[in-house]
């Protein structure tokens, strides 16, 4: 049986873990034209190469669909309930490092913590009616969270692309996203709470715990991982 | 595993049980508005019930429990008084326990209005309490009362009450608030309102608002801390309610603001006494309800399974004003109820 190895199949995300793999002797790359998902591996036999975007890795890692893959420790801790028990980490890889924070309008010189976040919170309510609205796509994330800091008061709502730009667009009055670079929240006026961290993330190599390693694929992972210099 | 078709049976047999009672049978939809459970329980209800979406109708709720829509149908009718019964499935997510059901029967006895508070909540526990009688549960009560009688007699400013008032069921953050009133505060820099560019809904006037409290704050002398002290000494008192009771009473010769909320469980337990409740034998814990019971403001209990400490409470309940109130404004009318799993009742042995 080949093991499948499930990889994002476009971007920076993708060039870095074809390089990462590259540098240890196993070549990854895309089969026929560049516009074809079908990938293949030079280097490891019985290994199979699978293109996926990077938010699907954690749900066909779950399935055991894939037996190991490529992805954000965001992704899979947002898309998997308990990640813990059907993903097991084998080796953060060094790139597509990120944050996960909570930024408010720079402009909110009372705001800088958490337990500010929490009190302007329930004064924003009685004033406009509604809960004060944070923008986010990492929707359990983020709840988790506010709920372990028992910041009430507040709502949730899907943002999925341009999440800085959300308060500007009166959609909402905080975010909650990932940051590569403070870049990006600075030139919308935004800024990260002191203690708004909620997850450091970089690419990580995760093998299912489904029971899918049966039929030699748990061998082929083990050559695999001694070629890469993880076992 | 208890056939379905048997936990309806039970469930109706149940509901019947609360209609003998006076009760008038309430039915509502299984796809609730999500609009409004979300104003009501916040984020924290989209980990705990289902969404789904209607083209037309836009983001609904699998019904999580039927307290909203029981609320707005008696404040709709503009009554004063009222007691129902229901039976029907609840739905609830479980992202963290896959052994938990997401879908259940659930059965609910609920009294608005009611002109003597610790009667009705007496009348609630009673009939809960002859129902599951055969099971030999254990009834856990409290009274989230007496802490809002304390936090009420503090002396400090209306905002710090506030404060507390609003994380009464988050004990972290209760804790830290006590904690902070507790101290000095500490002379850092007010910043400067006029800096950075205004964006979004939340405006400049709004920060310069939050500014002045905080300057305000620092005129408010801090918490003795032996007062500190005493919140924690009676968020500790439980035992049996007679003992727990002469507990409060001498509490009470250091926080005199929580003696009418002790005279009002005194009361209770001398309605539930009249009602044949074994009222010696009753489990009493300020702190119970504190965590898991958001919204309830007075009388608290559940019953639960010594022998299956993995279940859930096989019936819980309590006084929930001012979720009434929060519902129905000024139209919302004193109310207190519980509910009952009759799937649980069932593998556990049987009510009467």
């Amino acid at each position: 049986m080949t093991l499948k190895l499930g990889v994002p199949s476009k971007g920076r995300l993708m060039d870095d873990t074809f390089a990462w793999f590259g540098e240890r002797g196993v070549k990854l790359g895309l089969s026929g034209g560049a516009r074809e998902y079908a990938g293949r591996v030079e280097g490891a036999d019985r290994v199979e190469l699978v293109l996926l975007a990077a938010v699907e890795i954690p749900r066909e890692l779950a399935a055991g669909r894939i037996h190991v893959g490529v992805t954000g420790i965001d992704m899979a801790r947002e898309r998997l309930a308990r990640w813990d028990r059907q993903v097991a980490e084998v080796q953060r890889l060094g790139f597509g490092e990120a944050e996960l924070v909570i930024a408010v309008p720079d402009f909110w010189v009372d705001v800088t913590t958490l337990d500010d976040l929490d009190q302007v919170a329930t004064a924003f309510r009685a004033l406009h009616g509604h809960r004060l609205r944070i923008a986010t796509k990492y929707h359990r994330l983020v709840r988790g969270f506010l709920r372990d800091n028992e910041v009430s008061d507040y709502q949730l709502v899907d943002s999925q692309g341009a999440t800085e730009g959300t308060v500007k667009n009166r959609q909402a009055e905080a975010i909650a996203d990932i940051r590569t670079s403070g870049a990006t929240l600075r030139d919308n006026h935004l800024r990260v709470l002191e203690d708004g961290r909620i997850l450091s993330s970089e690419a990580t190599l995760f093998e299912t715990r489904a029971s899918v390693w049966d039929g030699g694929a748990r061998e082929t992972w083990g050559g695999l991982q001694s070629r890469l210099g993880l076992a | 595993m208890t056939d379905k078709s048997d936990i309806r049976v039970e469930a109706d047999r149940l509901r019947a049980l609360f209609e003998a009672r006076g009760a008038e049978v309430f039915e509502t939809d299984i796809l609730q508005p999500a609009g409004a459970l979300l104003d009501l329980y916040g984020e924290d209800i989209r980990a705990r019930a289902f969404t789904t979406h209607d083209p037309l109708r836009g983001e609904m709720m699998l019904r999580p429990d039927f307290t909203l829509p029981l609320v707005q149908r008696h404040v709709a009718e503009g009554r004063a008084e009222g007691s129902y019964t229901y039976a029907g499935e609840v739905f609830r997510r479980q992202e963290d326990d896959p052994d938990r059901d997401a879908e259940y029967l659930q059965v609910g006895y609920e009294i608005f209005g009611g002109e003597v508070a610790v009667e009705a909540d007496a009348e609630v526990f009673a009939a809960f309490a002859e129902i599951l009688a055969p099971l030999g549960l254990r009834p856990a009560t409290g009274d989230i009362g007496l802490l809002r009688a304390a936090i009420e007699g503090l002396e400090t400013s209306a905002a710090r009450q506030a404060a507390l008032m609003h994380h009464l069921w988050r004990p972290r953050r209760f804790r830290g608030l006590l904690n902070r009133y507790g101290q000095v505060t500490s002379a850092a820099e007010i910043p400067d309102a006029d800096s950075g560019i205004e964006i979004g809904l939340r405006t400049r006037a709004e920060v310069a608002a939050r500014l002045d409290v905080l300057e305000m704050e620092r005129t408010v002398p801090p918490l003795d801390a032996e007062v500190v002290g005493l919140i924690d000494a009676l968020l500790g008192i439980r035992g049996k309610a007679p003992n727990a009771l002469s507990e409060l009473r001498e509490a009470a010769s250091a926080l005199p603001s929580i003696l009418p909320a002790i005279e009002l469980l005194a009361a209770r337990f001398a309605a539930l006494d009249a009602l044949g409740v074994e009222v010696d034998a009753l489990n009493f814990e300020v702190s119970y309800g504190r965590t898991t019971l958001e919204y309830y403001d007075g009388f608290v209990f559940g019953f639960f399974a010594g022998k299956r400490p993995d279940l859930p409470p096989v019936a819980s309940g309590g006084r929930y004003d001012a979720l009434s109130r929060a519902i129905g404004g000024a139209d919302g009318r004193p109310a207190v109820g519980g509910v009952l799993r009759p799937g649980l009742m069932l593998g556990l042995g049987r009510g009467s």
